[in-house]
């Protein structure tokens, strides 16, 4: 029961905080295809896999009371940081969920960009294709983002290091 | 000419009740009709459990199916030799709309929680694995199926044809909000899709609404915020769903526990095994889903058969409105109430939340990552639709979210009469 709450309130605790929705939803999807055991389905949407469920979740968890989504302004844009609350933490306690170690695949996330950690994320949606058909269909689905051959062996050297986990 | 191009000897309507005709001219969307794949999804209703609660509400993907066609039929006849629009990108649509459902098992919902399974990554495998389906797409150029793949994906590069089928304007939403309320019989859900057709028009990314037609869009937004509070998320439904899904997972517990069936799950065993077939997928519809739960009843099992009665005769659990942000000790509490009392609460008690529901409401674009409304203002300059309306603004800021506790009340009530264990649990349940 609510397990699936349980189990993002684990990922926030561990993260300490998130900054921006959008790495946001990369970050669960990365871990979720490196194994970790989050329910929230992704599809792709028009910047990368993109999971409703989980922005509903959020939302709910900040309804709640578990979560709190602070909006700033950062270089003219907006972002939310998001920061688990002592009600979230007690709820967490309680729950009893037995959350994996995430705290060191983390930490390696949060010190990409998220236009990288969107990269990483859009290359692991294709993941059942070899590796140059992957690298094609990324290059055409996000021909905007003009990413790099350099971009790409980083993000490959990435992925590398997550599967070590 | 080429099958591509060919076209029926006469065209071919279906009757449909929301869009008065299907209308069918191109040689392969006739031949995609007649596929066993296609066929089958007469056999998977698409509102799944709302027809406890609606009781119209016995409508297939197979009509939903054919209305998504139909309006992006329409939808490409309007687009005719406007800018941003090539004709060579008709049949992949037409294509693409018909089959975007084709993944979908019986009651897909409860069935993908609990068996990790992905309707989007089956539909991928019926258009490009050993089908029917396939043989004929290929029929129309050897990578036609991948194209067809990679548009109900969304990854095909072409983004305005993605949005037709899969934006938060498209063509699915405005055949189910129909349909849906055409066969639930409720009032709300309906708008004006003609005029909304009319003044739609291809951008380079994604299609846009003239500003004229606004007013349309905002009864379609209300419609979708309606039918989702009314309709998609009702609490009766959700009881069925929380019970069909303790169905599926009992049985499986069992099969892994080495419980011998009466009626062995043969058509199951895959499914509780994850390592699911294409074949063995397609052939387990809602049908077949059906007869086990019917014969499930006479298990010796009293949970399953339980279970099984409950869905059968429609005897769903009693709901409470449940707030888990000051309530959770109360639940954690009422879990060791039922234990105590012999009531198992894996089975016979449930939170569920809307964010276990597989619909979305209109967000703005946030982050980048949806594509939001826009419309094309007189000067051609594209808005954001809730910064035009303040209908949809009021509407699409807010974060409403639900959760409902769901329980066995009888079981409750066949509790000792003197006993504290039931006094508690009352308690808790009253709040």
């Amino acid at each position: 029961m609510l397990e699936d709450h349980a189990k993002l309130m684990a990922f926030f605790e561990q993260a300490e905080e998130v900054v921006g929705r959008k790495r946001l939803q990369k970050m669960v999807y990365i871990l979720k295809k490196s194994g970790f055991d989050f329910s929230e389905r992704y599809s792709f949407h028009f910047y990368g896999p993109y999971s409703e469920e989980l922005s509903t979740r959020i939302e709910e968890l900040c309804n709640l009371g578990f979560l709190v989504e602070e909006k700033e302004k950062e270089k003219g844009y907006y972002q939310y940081r998001y920061t688990l609350t002592d009600q979230g933490t007690s709820f967490l306690d309680d729950s009893k969920v037995q959350a994996p170690n995430m705290s060191e695949m983390i930490d390696k996330m949060n010190q990409k960009s998220s236009k990288f950690l969107e990269l990483v994320s859009t290359m692991l949606f294709f993941d059942n294709f070899p590796k140059e058909e992957i690298e094609q269909k990324v290059l055409t689905v996000k021909s905007k983002q003009n990413y790099t051959d350099e971009d790409l062996e980083e993000a490959w050297l990435f992925i590398d290091e997550m599967k070590k986990h | 000419m080429s099958y591509r191009h060919e076209q029926l000897s006469e065209e071919k309507v279906f009757k449909d009740p929301v869009h008065r005709y299907i209308h069918v001219r191109d040689r392969v969307i006739w031949d995609l009709i007649g596929t066993p794949e296609f066929q089958r999804l007469r056999r998977i209703k698409q509102l799944g459990t709302t027809y406890l609660t609606f009781h119209g509400a016995e409508h297939s993907r197979f009509s939903h199916s054919l209305g998504v066609y139909e309006i992006v039929r329409r939808i490409v006849e309007n687009f005719k030799g406007k800018p941003n629009w090539s004709e060579d990108e008709r049949l992949l649509c037409l294509c693409a709309a018909l089959l975007h459902d084709l993944g979908h098992g019986p009651f897909s919902h409860s069935f993908e929680k609990v068996f990790d399974l992905d309707h989007e990554d089956f539909t991928r495998e019926v258009v490009l694995g050993d089908t029917k389906v396939h043989d004929i797409l290929s029929k129309v150029d050897p990578n036609f199926p991948q194209d067809v793949a990679d548009v109900i994906n969304k990854t095909y590069p072409n983004k305005l044809v993605v949005s037709l089928i899969s934006s938060q304007i498209d063509a699915d939403r405005m055949d189910y909000l129909q349909r849906d309320a055409f066969f639930t019989g409720v009032s709300y859900g309906h708008f004006d899709m003609e005029r909304i057709l009319r003044v739609m028009r291809p951008m380079e990314d994604q299609a846009v609404i003239k500003e004229s037609g606004m007013h349309a869009v905002e009864d379609y937004i209300m419609s979708r915020y309606q039918m989702y509070w009314q309709v998609y998320f009702h609490p009766v439904t959700r009881s069925a769903e929380v019970i069909l899904t303790k169905i599926l997972h009992r049985a499986k517990e069992l099969f892994h526990s080495d419980y011998i069936f009466k009626l062995a799950p043969t058509h199951f065993i895959s499914f509780f095994e994850k390592d699911v077939s294409l074949n063995d997928y397609l052939k387990l519809d809602e049908n077949v889903a059906f007869y086990y739960f019917h014969i499930w009843q006479e298990e010796d099992d009293q949970i399953l058969a339980d279970l099984c009665r409950r869905f059968v005769d429609r005897d769903l659990f009693k709901y409470i409105e449940f707030n888990p942000g000051n309530q959770y000790r109360e639940l954690m509490e009422l879990k060791d109430c039922f234990m105590e009392a012999g009531i198992d609460p894996s089975y016979y008690l449930e939170v569920d939340s809307s964010s276990d529901l597989p619909y979305d409401f209109y967000r703005q674009g946030e982050d980048e990552e949806r594509l939001p409304i826009l419309l094309q203002m007189p000067n051609g300059e594209l808005k954001e639709l809730s910064r035009q309306s303040d209908i949809v603004e009021a509407i699409s800021g807010k974060k409403r979210t639900d959760h409902k506790l769901y329980f066995a009340s009888d079981l409750i009530d066949q509790l000792p009469e003197d006993s504290d264990i039931k006094r508690r649990i009352r308690e808790i349940l009253k709040g």
